[in-house]
């Protein structure tokens, strides 16, 4: 881990040396914190934990920050400036994963799993809706010789529709 | 010597609760009544020694004992008492602790119940949580023991729970590093136990579900018992999940609520299931169906509330590796597992007596629909599982992280939740059994009309963009709907019973406590959704650095920074440092607001302090991000301005207000039931 601060820190130093020197070309038309915060918010630091970097109040993200501002006043894109940060730091700081390879699971999966239960539910309801007719009276058999087993809550069933009835005539 | 003390009762709880589960077992094999007897009474004696052992901690704690390794990294000279009693959950050793107190004292609260009829499902309910109570009573007492001192050796300061060698002598720091001061907040003091309790109460309907599946009493007759429980469970941990967001927004500094970090989905889906199960244990106890569905909910709901604290305890979210060397991580993976597994198979084996009685008559039935909710739930709970999961095993295959953050669960969920709205506002409307597009139309298009009314209105006086046009009518078709399901109820009463309209609209209310609960549950999920669609659409920020005098522009709103001050608070052991703006909507004078950032010496951590003004429009939200300590001649502000967010906070409210209500205990269940027979020959409402 601390050996992962410490080039972190280093290719930092390096980022800012560059940076300083090519400074004194962009400064009269410096981007505004807006402009930076703009960038900052679809990357994240690979320092602290699922923080976007328009808010991360660390020191480390403040000099991030530097360095799109710098990029910003050398004319370079939002999308190029997102590169140039995967380039150095991985994948990790993009929002999203990138859509290639084993990637593509985090998109394909959760709609693929959803539909598949909606099939399954639909599958379910129509076998339920229209049950064969020996199923249906083994099943009524069933349910009388459970609901006398149950007597207040059929009694509450009943209850129910009745007042489900009530409702619907003085609607 | 109380460290030790508080150790040794630890340890004999462990043992007591090992008992407790091995004699229940054999007590129901032997069909001993005295042997599950004593599993019983070893059970309840596990709460008062736990209760011992916390006491311990918590003296320590409070009497700044820096010589306890978890007392010093929770507590500092500075901090007052009640921060130091909360630093008990502060920190991992002791909020396991607490997770195991709360766990043995709901424990108890059953096993003091009388069982009557239900006696077979006893031992298992306590050999169900015994196992529970003993993983984690294993995990303190072997990993994360909060007792565990320093000691110096040979010059090095070692920790051990004893002393290490014969020369070793305690060492004591002169002061502790202190309370992470982002946990210092009201909201943080009781966001956790309150997740807690909602994770721990969770436990016990799980057990009777186990018990259900194991006894092959698979009635509703768990459901039944458990019924309060899984609401008040829910109540927790949705008030929890409520603070945990105020909490975000009055002290993360980003302007939001909810980041969808992992930590925070880890509690949230466990609410997801809960929330399923909540619903669909109505179709079960209306008509019988759907039995085993329900325990495949209870038994996810339990996993993912140990996975969800396996995720927040174990650092597998920060690395991979860091989750193989933690001495908990592999443990808790495994009791994961062990637990599913289980569940499971008890499941399968019991699955053909958890046939349904009845058929499924409709499309539209109201139980058609809750299984619709059902899904819903449950497709939210796949994003977010494969959210938190993805970048673990990513990491795994090929070696890298990679970040899934909001985008991705944004774009899932928002239509799961706008789908969940409908259904808000049409299932009130169906009937149990039968309902037809006709019947369903009939009843809602009152509602339907008032809710277009109001869109236009809205699309013509505040705003065109699509999602939140498409929001804000189904957020009125919600609540105008459940108001119109109000109404319609209170006017039958008010008919058959000839009483004025708010008699027969509490009485309504009072009678059903859980169904008209659940309404204003509905109407508050709704005015919530108002305030995310408002911050989410609408919120507009700037950033930027003013030397004093200088304004800001956001919105209608001008910020003007005045001055700002620094100082120390040397018996808070913090440096404030406070800014001062005027604030101006489209020019007129409208007061003053305070930024502030405050760091903690101890903790060496800064916290963000908003400057907030709140009202029903919108939030102006200013953060103080930077200054120039020399000079004071300009300071950096964040300026937010996040419209309709206060309804999130005010739905939240009412939220809490419609489950008390649900889970109010009514009056004697017994007597109710003579009642509900009696007054079936006439007409009100029911349940």
């Amino acid at each position: 881990m601390k050996h992962k601060k410490l080039k972190f820190i280093f290719i930092l130093a390096f980022l800012l040396t560059i940076i300083s020197t090519q400074f004194a070309y962009a400064q009269d038309d410096v981007p505004t914190d807006d402009e930076v915060n703009e960038v900052a918010k679809g990357l994240y630091c690979p320092v602290c934990e699922n923080t976007p970097l328009d808010v991360c109040p660390t020191e480390a993200c403040k000099q991030w920050r530097d360095v799109i501002r710098t990029q910003l006043a050398e004319g370079k894109t939002k999308e190029e400036i997102e590169q140039y940060f995967v380039d150095y730091y991985g994948d990790r700081v993009l929002a999203e994963p990138p859509r290639t390879g084993l990637n593509w699971l985090v998109y394909i999966l959760p709609p693929a799993v959803i539909l598949l239960g909606a099939v399954l539910l639909f599958k379910n309801f129509q076998a339920w809706t229209k049950p064969k007719v020996a199923e249906s009276v083994s099943n009524q058999e069933r349910s009388d010789v459970l609901s006398s087993s149950k007597g207040d809550s059929s009694s509450a069933n009943k209850y129910i529709s009745q007042l489900e009835e009530e409702l619907k005539k003085r609607n | 010597m109380l460290a030790e003390f508080g150790y040794g009762v630890l340890v004999l709880s462990f043992i007591v609760t090992i008992y407790s589960g091995v004699a229940a077992v054999f007590g129901v094999r032997k069909k001993s009544a005295s042997l599950i007897e004593s599993a019983r009474r070893a059970q309840l004696l596990s709460f008062p020694l736990i209760s011992i052992s916390s006491l311990a901690l918590i003296y320590l704690l409070v009497n700044n004992h820096f010589e306890v390794t978890f007392v010093y990294e929770v507590t500092s000279l500075s901090m007052p008492t009640y921060l130091k009693i909360t630093a008990w959950w502060g920190g991992q050793a002791g909020s396991m602790l607490f997770w195991s107190w709360l766990l043995a004292a709901f424990t108890s609260l059953v096993t003091l119940r009388k069982w009557d009829r239900d006696i077979e499902f006893l031992p298992w309910v306590i050999v169900v949580s015994a196992i529970t109570l003993a993983f984690f009573l294993f995990m303190i007492v072997f990993y994360e023991n909060p007792f565990s001192r320093y000691w110096l050796v040979a010059g090095n300061v070692v920790e051990s729970m004893f002393k290490p060698t014969i020369e070793a002598i305690i060492f004591t720091p002169e002061n502790g590093r202190g309370l992470n001061p982002l946990l210092r907040h009201p909201g943080m003091i009781i966001h956790p136990p309150m997740l807690y309790l909602g994770f721990v109460a969770y436990v016990i309907p799980f057990a009777f579900a186990i018990a259900a599946l194991i006894t092959g009493r698979t009635d509703d007759r768990w459901t039944r018992i458990t019924r309060r429980w899984s609401l008040w469970a829910w109540l927790f941990l949705s008030f929890g999940l409520v603070l945990g967001g105020r909490w975000a927004y009055d002290v993360l500094g980003w302007g939001g609520y909810w980041g969808w970090d992992p930590v925070e989905i880890a509690a949230f889906m466990p609410w997801l299931t809960g929330t399923a199960f909540l619903h669909s244990v109505m179709i079960q106890e209306k008509r019988g169906m759907l039995k085993q569905w329900n325990m495949v909910l209870i038994i996810l709901t339990y996993a993912l509330v140990i996975f969800g604290t396996f995720l927040t305890r174990s650092g597998v979210l920060s690395s991979v590796h860091s989750f193989a060397n933690s001495p908990i991580g592999p443990y808790f993976m495994g009791f994961v597992s062990f637990t599913l597994i289980a569940s499971v198979y008890l499941l399968i084996r019991r699955w053909n007596d958890l046939r349904s009685e009845t058929e499924m008559k409709s499309a539209l039935s109201r139980e058609a629909l809750f299984l619709l909710n059902n899904l819903l739930f449950i497709s939210i709970l796949v994003v977010c599982f494969w959210g938190v999961i993805y970048p673990l095993i990513s990491e795994l295959v090929t070696g890298f992280k990679v970040t899934v953050g909001p985008p991705y669960y944004e774009r899932a969920a928002g239509p799961l939740f706008a789908g969940l709205l409908f259904l808000m506002a049409v299932a009130p409307f169906s009937a149990w059994g039968h309902s037809t597009l006709q019947t369903l139309g009939k009843a809602i298009w009152k509602s339907t009309l008032a809710s277009f009314i109001l869109t236009v209105i809205l699309f013509f006086t505040y705003t065109q963009n699509l999602y939140a046009i498409i929001g804000f009518f189904l957020v009125a078709l919600a609540i105008f709907a459940t108001l119109h399901e109000f109404w319609r109820g209170t006017i039958a009463r008010q008919k058959t019973q000839n009483e004025n309209f708010f008699t027969a609209l509490s009485k309504l209310m009072m009678r059903n406590r859980r169904r008209y609960g659940g309404y204003i549950i509905h109407i508050s999920m709704a005015l919530m959704a108002i305030g995310i669609l408002g911050i989410e659409l609408f919120q507009k920020e700037t950033q930027g650095t003013v030397a004093a005098g200088e304004s800001l522009n956001v919105g209608d709103y001008t910020v003007e920074y005045r001055e700002l001050a620094s100082w120390d608070v040397p018996s808070d052991d913090v440096n404030y440092t406070r800014a001062v703006v005027d604030i101006y909507e489209n020019g007129i004078y409208l007061g003053q607001l305070y930024p502030r950032i405050d760091y903690f010496y101890d903790a060496e951590q800064t916290m963000t302090i908003p400057g907030q003004r709140s009202t029903f429009r919108d939030d102006l939200y200013i953060l103080l991000v930077d200054w120039q300590p020399v000079s004071n001649a300009g300071a950096t502000f964040k300026i937010y301005v996040n419209p309709l967010v206060n309804w999130l906070w005010i739905g939240s409210l009412l939220f809490l207000f419609g489950i008390i209500f649900a889970a109010w205990p009514e009056k004697e269940t017994e007597k109710e039931k003579v009642r509900v027979a009696k007054s079936v020959t006439q007409t009100s409402a029911a349940d």
